[in-house]
C-alpha cells in the first residue's frame, strides 16, 4: 500500500477496516465518526476516488494508493480545498473536516451539493460556512491582525491545523503499548446479577483484566459533573449488581486490541434475575410501580422520593393564579410532548489513561470539564486530586454530551490496577444505548390574559423523563422551568414540576438544559392565547415579556444574583417581525399550505451557584505570549475569543499567541465549558489576567511577566433569542418546506461575527432536526435507532438558510460587553416551527419532531374539521 | 466497521471458490456487511475478483454483472432509460462514494425495501441469474427474486452472477417518484412508471407490480405495506397513492 505516496508494508487483519488500519499505521488525519458510511469523516481516496474507509475492506486497498487529508496538502503548502475551508471558517469543531475536504477533493465537478455531500455529515454549523467553503466564499476578514481583533472576524487558532489534519483529538494518539478496553452491555432494562462467571473471557487471547462489580470501588456518584457535586444525586456504582436500563455496563475488559477486548467480552457468562421494569414516566411515580432507587436513602443519595422514582421536583406559586384565570377575558391550555433526542457529536466518547513519570494517574478525555472529571475520579478511586490530571485536546463536538464521566472512571481503574496505559474508546451504537439523551419532556401549560393581552396566569406542569439514573435531572428541570417562565412578568404564576425515574437510558445534559423541552409548550400556548386575543404573536410578546426593573419570578423567591447587565429583546422582536414582514413566494399548486411563526427565549449567561475559571496570561522573552485557561474547545470558539480578548488588550497580532487549555496542569481552576460558560467566564478570567499583564507592561515589567485573572460566574446577566419561520406544508404528504427563517439574536457586544453567526446557524440546524426529524425510538427499554443511518441528523440538504440578526446591546457584565450564545439559540426554533405549521395548517401540533408522517394526520385532521 | 470475528479473506477467481466453508460470507463492496456488526461472520470470499464484466450487450438483453458497482451501473448503455438508472441510483440512501463501492448484486441480495437498485431491475423486467451449487444455473424475474424486507429466493450455495434486462423495456416512457422523511433520507416510497404498469419499492416489503389502468383497485389490494423506523405503513400506502397518480397523470391515461 502507498499511503499519502509513501510505500508502507501492508498486512491488515482480515475483516479489519481500512480506516482503523490507517489510525493504527499513526494516519491519525482519519476521523472515526459512525464507522457505518454514514458521516462520511472518515473519508479518503483509494486510487485517487473518495470512499468511506470505515466501509472498505483493507485488504482490498493493499497494493494501491491511499491518500488522506495530511496527504492532501500540508500548513505550508495548502491544497487550494484546505484554502478555502480555512478562509470560510468552515467547520466549528472540526472533527467532519476532514471527510468533508477529501469528499470535495475528491468530487470533481459536481455541480449538486446536496446530492454530493449527503454522505457528509456536520453537527456544528448547520452547513452554511461549509457552502461558503465549496463556493469558495471568504469569511474571514483579511487584516484583522493586531488592533481591532475584538469584534471581527478572525480565523480560528487551530485553523490551519484542522484543514491540514494535524490537530490532534482526544485519541489521536500512537497505538504503541496501549491496552484497550471494550464494555459488556445489559440486555434487560431492570435485573439484579445473580452470578458472572469471568473464566473463559479472562482466559481469552490478549486479555489483561477483567472487571465486574466484584472488583469496583463501593462508591455512589453520578455521572454528571457540576461545580458542586452535591448537585446531582449519588445513584450510579461504576459497574452495578443491578442494572436498570437496556444498554448498561455491566462488565469490561481490557486487552492488547481491541478485536480481543471484544471478542473476550462476549464469553463472559451472566445469569440473571429479571425484575419488572417501569417506562412511561407517569406510571412510574404511581403507587405500585417498580421502584428503581428504592434501596437508597434520599437524603445521602440525594433523591427527592425514592420510594416513588422522583429524581427531582418543585412545586410553587406564586399570586393566585384561581383569581388570574377567573379575571382572564381568554384562556388557553394544552400539553405538549418533546422526543428523545440525542447529541450526535461526530467524536465518541473516549479516554485514553496511563502513569506519569511521577506516578500519577493521567487521562486525557473528549470532555468540557476537565477540572469536574479530576475531582470526581479522585473521589471515586480514592485518591488526592493531586494525584489525578485530566486533560482534554481538541473535542469533537460536545452539545452537553461530554458534561459526563462516562469513560474515565473504568479507564482510570484499569490503568490503576495494570499500571499501564489503557484507552476506552464508545463506538457509535453505544453512544445510542450508553451515553446519555435529552430528556423528553411533557409540558402542560394554562395561560390566561386580560382584553388587553396582558398575561393574567401562567401555569405549568412538567413531568421529564429523567431514565435510569439522575444525572443532570436536577439541573434540567429547575433551569427548564427557569428562564423560560420567568420571561414573562404575570403577577400569578403555578409551576409543578418533577423529573421521574424509569428504566430507559439515562437522560442527561444537552444544549438548552432543559429549557427548550419547556419552552416548546410555554411558547406554543402564547401562540394560542395571541390568536384568541386577536393580536400578533409578537405583540403579545412586547406587552408581557420581562424589561430591565422586572425581577425573574418562577414560583418562589427569584435568584438573587441575576440582573440585567443589558437588554435587547424588544430589538430582537422588531428584527424578526420586520424579516417576516417582507413575504416569500410560496411553491404554487392547491396543495401545499402556508403560514409563519415565532418565538421567544430568555437564557442566563451563567449558570447558578458558582461557576469559576482561573486564567493565566504570559509574556516570554521572545515575544510570545501564552493563554493558560481550563475550558475545552470543542466546536465553541472559546480558544478564538481567548485571542481575541489577549490580542485587544495587550494591542498584539493574534498570531503571537499560544494557548495552553483544558488541562489540570494548565491552571488552578476552571468549572468547565457549559453552560455557554467559555466566553463570558473563562473569557473574562483571560481578559483580567491581559489586563493586569497589559498594566505590569506599562509600569515598566520586563518580560517574562505573568499575570492572573479570575471570574467567580457571578452576578449574571440574561441573553434572548427570537425565532421566526415561515413554513410550506404539502398537505398529501406532509413535506415541510421552510421559505424563510430568521433568528435575532441578543449576544451583547459582537466578539467575532462570523463565528457568532456560526454558532446561531449550527443552533438553529440543531432545532429544526429536533424539530422536525430527530427522534431516538425506544420500546420496552430497547434502543431501535442505535446506528447513525436511522437516526434523521440533518445532511447539508435538511438545512435551509436562516438569516442572522443582532440586537445592538452592550453587557455591563460581560468581557467588553459581550454575552454568551452557543447553546441558546437551539431553544426557540421548535415552537416557532411548530407555530408556523398551526397557522399553515389550523391544527395545532403536539408534539415532536413533526415529522412528515405525523404532519400528514395532522393536516388529514385538518381537513377533516373543515 | 472493523468485523472481530472475521479471521479470513480469500479472493474468489473461478467459480469454484465460491464454496463456502461454515462461517464464511460472499464480500461484493462491502458497503453493507462492514457497516454493521457482523458476529456470525468468520470469514469473507471476495467476488470482486472473479473478473466479471461490469456489464455485457448480449442479443436482446443488457446483462450487469452482480459485481458492477451502482456508480458503473449508471454508466452503462440504458438508451432512454438512462434518467431512470440516474435516479434510482441517487435514491440510494448512501453518498456517490458508496456508488463507486455498492454494487448492483449485493444491492439486490440486501434486498432492503429501499434498494435502489432492485427498484431499477423490478421496472425494467429484469431478470436474476443465479449460479446454483451443482454447477448449474437459474433464472428468476427480479420482482420475484425479492421476496420480503431482507429475503430472496437465494438458496444456500447459490450466488447472484448477474442481472438481465430486456432491452425491449429500455425504451418504454417512464416516471420516476420517490419520498422519505427528509429529502435525501432513506427512500419510504419509490414509485417507478414504466409502460402501463407501476412498479412500487421502499414503502412495501418486497416489489408490487399494479396495472396502470387499474390503479386505485391495485393499491387497495396492496397487503404488504413496510413500516419502520423511515415510515409508518399508513403513510407510505398513502403517499404512495399520492405518488402514483402522479406517475399515472405524467405517463397519460
Amino acid at each position: 500500500m502507498r499511503i499519502n505516496g509513501e510505500p508502507v508494508e501492508a498486512s491488515p487483519a482480515p475483516g479489519q477496516c481500512l480506516r482503523t488500519y490507517l489510525r493504527d499505521a499513526g494516519r491519525t488525519d482519519v476521523k472515526k465518526g459512525c464507522d457505518s458510511g454514514d458521516c462520511g469523516a472518515c473519508t479518503v481516496h483509494v486510487d485517487g476516488s473518495p470512499v468511506h474507509s470505515c466501509l472498505y475492506p483493507a485488504a482490498r486497498a493493499v497494493d494501491h494508493d491511499v491518500t488522506t487529508l495530511a496527504g492532501l496538502g500540508t500548513p505550508d503548502d495548502l491544497h487550494p480545498v484546505q484554502r478555502a475551508f480555512a478562509d470560510a471558517a468552515g467547520f466549528q469543531c472540526g472533527f467532519c473536516t476532514a471527510g468533508f475536504i477529501m469528499t470535495a477533493a475528491g468530487a470533481g465537478s459536481e455541480p449538486d451539493v446536496e446530492r454530493c455531500f449527503k454522505g457528509n455529515l456536520c453537527r456544528c454549523t448547520g452547513y452554511r460556512s461549509i457552502r461558503d467553503a465549496l463556493a469558495g466564499r471568504i469569511n474571514l476578514e483579511p487584516g484583522s491582525s493586531t488592533a481591532g481583533a475584538f469584534g471581527a472576524s478572525v480565523a480560528a487558532p487551530a485553523a490551519t491545523r484542522i484543514v491540514t489534519g494535524t490537530e490532534a483529538y482526544t485519541l489521536d494518539l500512537p497505538t504503541t503499548g496501549v491496552l484497550h478496553m471494550a464494555l459488556l452491555q445489559s440486555p434487560h432494562a431492570h435485573a439484579r446479577i445473580t452470578r458472572i462467571d469471568t473464566a473463559r473471557a479472562a482466559a481469552a487471547p490478549g486479555v489483561r483484566l477483567v472487571l465486574t462489580h466484584l472488583d469496583v470501588p463501593d462508591v455512589l456518584y453520578s455521572t454528571a459533573r457540576h461545580e458542586s457535586r452535591l448537585d446531582d444525586p449519588d445513584d450510579t456504582r461504576m459497574l452495578d449488581d443491578v442494572v436498570r436500563f437496556r444498554g448498561q455496563r455491566i462488565a469490561a475488559v481490557v486487552a492488547e486490541s481491541v478485536r480481543d477486548a471484544q471478542l473476550a467480552a462476549d464469553l463472559i457468562e451472566v445469569e440473571y434475575d429479571v425484575l419488572p421494569a417501569v417506562f412511561d414516566p407517569e406510571t412510574a411515580r404511581a403507587a405500585g410501580a417498580p421502584l428503581l432507587h428504592g434501596d437508597k436513602a434520599a437524603d445521602l443519595s440525594r433523591i427527592a422520593e425514592p420510594h416513588r422514582n422522583v429524581v427531582a421536583q418543585t412545586h410553587g406559586e406564586v399570586g393566585d393564579v384561581a383569581a388570574g384565570l377567573a379575571a382572564a377575558a381568554a384562556t388557553v391550555s394544552g400539553t405538549w410532548r418533546t422526543a428523545r433526542v440525542t447529541h450526535v457529536a461526530l467524536e465518541t466518547h473516549g479516554a485514553r489513561g496511563w502513569l506519569d513519570d511521577d506516578g500519577r494517574l493521567v487521562v486525557r478525555s473528549s470532555t468540557q470539564v476537565p477540572f469536574l472529571v479530576r475531582s470526581e475520579l479522585a473521589h471515586v478511586l480514592g485518591l488526592d486530586p493531586d494525584r489525578v490530571r485530566v486533560v482534554a485536546a481538541r473535542v469533537g463536538g460536545g452539545f452537553g454530551g461530554k458534561q459526563e464521566m462516562l469513560v474515565e472512571d473504568l479507564v482510570g481503574l484499569a490503568v490503576l490496577r495494570l499500571q499501564q496505559p489503557v484507552q476506552l474508546e464508545l463506538t457509535r451504537e453505544q453512544q445510542f444505548t450508553l451515553a446519555p439523551c435529552r430528556h423528553p419532556f411533557r409540558v402542560s401549560v394554562t395561560a390566561g390574559a386580560d382584553a388587553d393581552g396582558v398575561l393574567t396566569a401562567l401555569v405549568v406542569d412538567v413531568l421529564s423523563d429523567a431514565g435510569a439514573y439522575g444525572n443532570h435531572s436536577v439541573g434540567v428541570l429547575f433551569h427548564g422551568c427557569h428562564e423560560s417562565v420567568a420571561l414573562y412578568r404575570c403577577a400569578n404564576k403555578r409551576v409543578d414540576a418533577e423529573a421521574v425515574y424509569t428504566n430507559n437510558l439515562p437522560s442527561g445534559a444537552f444544549r438548552g438544559y432543559g429549557l427548550g423541552q419547556v419552552i416548546f409548550g410555554i411558547e406554543c400556548a402564547l401562540d394560542d392565547l395571541a390568536r384568541e386575543l386577536g393580536i400578533s404573536p409578537v405583540e403579545l410578546r412586547r406587552r408581557n415579556v420581562v424589561r430591565p426593573g422586572d425581577q425573574f419570578i418562577v414560583n418562589g423567591e427569584p435568584d438573587g444574583d441575576l440582573v440585567f447587565g443589558s437588554y435587547g429583546l424588544d430589538q430582537c422582536l422588531d428584527l424578526v417581525e420586520s424579516a417576516l414582514a417582507e413575504g416569500d413566494e410560496a411553491p404554487a399548486g392547491d396543495r401545499w399550505a402556508v403560514g409563519e411563526g415565532m418565538a421567544a427565549s430568555m437564557i442566563a449567561t451563567i449558570p447558578p451557584r458558582g461557576h469559576h475559571s482561573e486564567a493565566t496570561v504570559t509574556l516570554d522573552v521572545d515575544g510570545t505570549v501564552t493563554i493558560g485557561v481550563g475550558s475545552a474547545e470543542f466546536g465553541n470558539g472559546s480558544a478564538t475569543v481567548h485571542v481575541q480578548l489577549v490580542a485587544e488588550e495587550l494591542g498584539i497580532d493574534p498570531a503571537r499567541i499560544r494557548l495552553h487549555s483544558s488541562d489540570t496542569d494548565a491552571v488552578a481552576y476552571d468549572t468547565g465549558a457549559f453552560g455557554s460558560t467559555g466566553s463570558v467566564v473563562a473569557g473574562t478570567a483571560v481578559a483580567h489576567a491581559a489586563r493586569e499583564l497589559r498594566a505590569a507592561l506599562d509600569a515598566g515589567g520586563t518580560p517574562p511577566l505573568s499575570r492572573t485573572g479570575r471570574h467567580e460566574g457571578t452576578p449574571r446577566s440574561v441573553a434572548f433569542n427570537v425565532h421566526g419561520v415561515r413554513v410550506a406544508v404539502d398537505r398529501a404528504t406532509g413535506e415541510l418546506r421552510v421559505l424563510r427563517s430568521v433568528h435575532a439574536v441578543d449576544a451583547g457586544r459582537v466578539i467575532n461575527p462570523e463565528q457568532l453567526r456560526g454558532q446561531v446557524e449550527g443552533g438553529v440546524a440543531q432545532g429544526l432536526g429536533s424539530a422536525l426529524q430527530e427522534e431516538l425510538v425506544v420500546e420496552e427499554g430497547e434502543m431501535v435507532t442505535h446506528a447513525l443511518r436511522h437516526y434523521r441528523v440533518p445532511q447539508i440538504g435538511d438545512v435551509p438558510p436562516t438569516e442572522v440578526l443582532f440586537a445592538d446591546t452592550y453587557d455591563e457584565l460581560g468581557p467588553r460587553g459581550a454575552k454568551s450564545m452557543s447553546e441558546a439559540p437551539y431553544n426557540p426554533v421548535a415552537p416557532a416551527v411548530a407555530n408556523a405549521v398551526r397557522d399553515a395548517l389550523g391544527v395545532r401540533p403536539h408534539e415532536l419532531p413533526m415529522s412528515r408522517d405525523r404532519l400528514w394526520r395532522l393536516s388529514a385532521q385538518s381537513q377533516e374539521q373543515r | 466497521m472493523d468485523l472481530p470475528t472475521v479471521s479470513g479473506h480469500r479472493t474468489a477467481h473461478r467459480r469454484a471458490d465460491l464454496a463456502l466453508a461454515p462461517g464464511e460470507t460472499l464480500l461484493a463492496g462491502g458497503t453493507w456487511l462492514f457497516s454493521e456488526p457482523q458476529p456470525e461472520v468468520g470469514g469473507l470470499v471476495d467476488l470482486t475478483t472473479l473478473g466479471w464484466p461490469d456489464w455485457e450487450e448480449l442479443p436482446g438483453v443488457l446483462r450487469l454483472g452482480a459485481t458492477c458497482t451502482v456508480a458503473r451501473v449508471v454508466a452503462a448503455p440504458w438508451g432512454a432509460a438512462s434518467g431512470l438508472a440516474r435516479a434510482c441510483a441517487d435514491s440510494l440512501l448512501m453518498s456517490f462514494k458508496v456508488q463507486h463501492v455498492a454494487t448492483v448484486g449485493g444491492n439486490l441480495c440486501l434486498a432492503l425495501p429501499a434498494g435502489a437498485m432492485v427498484s431499477l431491475a423490478a421496472a425494467l423486467d429484469a431478470s436474476a441469474l443465479i449460479w446454483t451449487p451443482d454447477g448449474g444455473e437459474r433464472r428468476q424475474s427480479v420482482v420475484d427474486f425479492v421476496t420480503g424486507a431482507g429475503t430472496t429466493t437465494l438458496a444456500p450455495g447459490e450466488v447472484l452472477r448477474a442481472v438481465d434486462v430486456p432491452t425491449a423495456a429500455l425504451s418504454r416512457p417512464t416516471a420516476f417518484r420517490r419520498i422519505a422523511l427528509t429529502p435525501r433520507g432513506r427512500a419510504a416510497a419509490v414509485v417507478v412508471g414504466s409502460g402501463r404498469r407501476v412498479f412500487v419499492t421502499a414503502a412495501t416489503t418486497r416489489p408490487v407490480v399494479l396495472d396502470l389502468d387499474d390503479l386505485e383497485a391495485g393499491l387497495a389490494a396492496v397487503d404488504c405495506w413496510y413500516d419502520d423506523l423511515h415510515g409508518p405503513a399508513d403513510w407510505r400506502a398513502h403517499v404512495t397513492g399520492v405518488l402514483a397518480r402522479e406517475v399515472r397523470e405524467e405517463l397519460g391515461s
